[in-house]
């Protein structure tokens, strides 16, 4: 099994909603659109389940071209973020519709509805009501069923957004080692990098409607191939500073100048910008190969076990995170340190010219 | 602004309440300081809503009192109650522009046409909306809408308390820590009373000065975020605080020693004999994964690479154990233990920490 979108684009009322996508997703596979709100991830499903017909491009299903084919002919499944059961039925007839639908044998129906009510772990639920259900539960149920009719494509649309934050915790850690088993490729839309992660798989990052990059899960994360997908799949987002390379030393700043080490070391002269993670911003320095920064504090946050820091340095807005519960002066000035290790380097389009050299061996 | 007293606080949805589980809302007793801010954090159905309706007026106890300052308002209109609200979903005006929605609050109170016009470009500024005011409010996005439904929460200075209902919800990440620095910075500039319900720990743990924690109806504990980090007062606590919670172990404590599965713990602190169900709490940030050799064996299931650390997922006696690693630390397959920092373990008694003697 297999999907890929060639040359898929979108466009609806003259506006683009989805430029060029090339995608080819793999059987048993979990792939994750990430993007803020309007980015095109539900444009993008949609498209996939054949609930709209791209402008131009082709879908093609093991090959063979479904564009245009309609959605009740395919074999696909879909969960929105708002859960849907019927509320007079049991959870073990919520999960056995489709199969009542298809007609299948009383033995079969009861064979694949308990297989999937184990996968789910709604085993013991299956004679209550959903409103009997905690929302996790609910939401379980309504995946049960949305895996039970042997989908070979199932669309997740920020299937956890409307629940407690605690159960999407122990949801989002459930979810692969339920759908492993399935063998149906999975595409599931999330605003939320640590969601992406948590799920693996691989993940596509999306912006504007446009596929920033498509790959590893881990690899996006550590290894961006560009500011766009770094900023995208990073919360807080990626902090940016621009400096100028020139000869043996970068400047930043409105006077700093520093030995071009590491990362810095083989660029050619010019101006780029540096990209970091709010978690490698340190309140003190801990070897020679640093970037020193006077920022303006403007607000803390305390969590309890660690603390972020919203600041201003120069033009830019930068938070950083750090440990323990630090008690700083609002709107003040703060020396900041920057490992040089964790610095990416970009050019002023915003494309790579150089990785963090921690994320190099990951 | 004011101090807001509930007094033998509770409510029941029931008409003849028989046991505690009738109730939404158990007894409570509590002071909220003038000028602070508070969350409200809980899972749905733990009863923060009806609490907050409670505080509004929207809801009369069914129980006891509420007051504000020395006024006794349990049966006083949410009108009579002189407070500011703002809910999950953005409620402006879309035919307005957003100065006009600024302004609505201050004109209802027949204030006088300069203030109203210091005051609404002092809150513009504060929420960064200095640039659409002209604009009508329907043309704005989500995000924008709920700015301004902030802004028009905090515009009246004379207000007893300002209560927040979920207002983050309908908003995106990235934008969810733009508005919450500038919830924050206003608060630190004006000094309402603020109250803030939601079920998200980072947004309560980063908004409030004291965190309320919640639980089946329950007030369980009262605290500062470090507070509830470091001396959970009750399990649900520990577990619900932190991202994974913290790890909740069997445990049979004599004295100074705790036995786990096994293993024999070394305590920090002596306790008297404890009765019931005893278990020894300690958070994964707290925990190291290390060598054979020294601490105690776990069974490792799968690590997880979540930014800026790894999680280790493992078993302990039939519990689930979580342990936070560094993103820099390499695991090497003979990393298959698991040691404590002793100064950072709690004992819990039928779920309630216990507090023990220092050695």
């Amino acid at each position: 099994m297999s999907l890929e979108l060639q040359n898929v684009s979108m466009s609806v009322d003259g506006q683009m909603h989805i430029y060029n996508t090339n995608l080819s997703l793999k059987k048993g596979t979990m792939n994750v659109l990430l993007g803020r709100t309007s980015s095109g991830k539900t444009t993008l499903m949609r498209i996939m389940a054949g609930l709209d017909v791209p402008t131009s491009g082709k879908i093609l299903w093991d090959g063979k071209d479904v564009t245009g084919m309609r959605v009740q002919d395919r074999k696909i499944a879909m969960v929105y973020q708002q859960f849907i059961n019927y509320p007079s039925m049991t959870v073990y007839e919520n999960i056995a519709a489709p199969l009542r639908l298809m007609k299948k044998s009383e033995d079969f129906i009861d064979k694949e509805v308990r297989k999937t009510a184990s996968l789910m772990r709604l085993s013991e639920m299956l004679n209550r009501k959903p409103q009997e259900l905690s929302g996790g539960q609910q939401q379980r149920c309504a995946l049960a069923r949305s895996l039970v009719k042997g989908s070979g494509l199932v669309l997740l649309d920020e299937p956890l957004a409307n629940l407690d934050y605690k159960l999407r915790e122990e949801l989002r850690a459930e979810i692969p080692k339920m759908f492993e088993e399935s063998g149906a490729i999975f595409v599931y839309a999330t605003t939320e990098p640590e969601e992406a992660l948590l799920l693996g798989g691989n993940v596509a990052t999306l912006w504007e409607g446009k596929i920033t990059q498509f790959d590893e899960t881990a690899k996006v994360y550590h290894k961006p191939n560009n500011a766009t997908t770094a900023k995208v799949f990073s919360n807080p987002s990626m902090n940016f500073l621009t400096f100028e390379k020139k000869d043996e030393y970068i400047y930043y700043g409105t006077d700093h100048k520093v030995l071009a080490k590491d990362v810095f070391e083989d660029l050619e002269n010019g101006v780029y910008q540096a990209g970091f993670r709010p978690n490698h911003l340190e309140l003190k320095v801990k070897n020679d190969l640093h970037l020193h920064f006077d920022a303006h504090l403007e607000v803390t946050e305390i969590t309890g076990s660690e603390t972020f820091l919203h600041m201003s340095y120069e033009n830019e807005n930068w938070i950083g995170l750090v440990h323990g519960v630090q008690d700083l002066e609002y709107n003040s000035n703060l020396s900041l340190y920057l490992d040089m290790r964790h610095v990416f380097v970009f050019q002023s389009d915003g494309s790579l010219v150089k990785t963090a050299s921690y994320s190099e061996n990951r | 602004m004011a101090r807001i007293t509930l007094s033998d606080l509770a409510h029941s949805y029931v008409q003849n309440p028989k046991n505690e589980k009738d109730y939404a809302l158990r007894t409570l007793n509590h002071e909220w300081e003038d000028g602070a801010a508070y969350a409200l954090l809980g899972p749905s159905g733990c009863g923060k809503s009806t609490l907050l309706n409670i505080i509004s007026g929207i809801l009369t106890p069914s129980h006891g009192r509420i007051l504000f300052d020395d006024k006794d308002v349990t049966f006083e209109e949410t009108t009579d109650r002189n407070i500011a609200q703002v809910f999950q979903f953005p409620v402006v005006y879309d035919t307005m522009t957003v100065q006009q929605n600024l302004e609505f609050p201050l004109k209802n109170r027949g204030m006088d046409a300069k203030y109203i016009s210091q005051r609404v470009s002092s809150i513009a500024r504060s929420i960064k909306v200095e640039d659409i005011m002209h604009k009508k409010a329907q043309g704005l996005t989500a995000d924008q809408k709920q700015k301004i439904s902030l802004g028009r929460g905090m515009v009246r200075e004379d207000v007893n308390a300002i209560l927040f209902d979920e207002p983050l919800t309908v908003i995106d990440p990235h934008m969810k820590w733009e508005l919450r620095t500038q919830l924050k910075a206003l608060h630190k500039e004006l000094k309402h009373t603020m109250i803030f319900v939601t079920h998200d720990q980072t947004e309560a743990l980063t908004f409030a000065d004291k965190v309320v924690v919640m639980n089946v109806g329950e007030v369980v504990q009262i605290g500062t975020p470090q507070e509830l980090f470091e001396k959970p007062a009750h399990t649900f606590v520990g577990y619900f605080i932190g991202s994974p919670g913290m790890n909740i172990l069997e445990a049979e404590v004599h004295g100074n020693h705790a036995l786990i599965g096994e293993h024999t713990l070394k305590l920090e602190h002596t306790y008297k004999a404890l009765k019931g169900k005893v278990e020894l709490g300690i958070r994964p940030e707290f925990m190291t994964l290390c060598e054979e050799g020294r601490g105690i064996k776990i069974e490792i299931e799968r690590i997880e690479d979540v930014a800026h650390h790894k999680i280790v997922r493992a078993r302990y006696n039939n519990a689930n154990v979580n342990i936070i690693v560094d993103e820099d630390t390499i695991i090497t397959d003979t990393m298959t233990n698991m040691t404590f920092d002793m100064t950072r373990v709690n004992i819990y008694e039928n779920s309630w920490l216990v507090e023990g003697e220092k050695i």
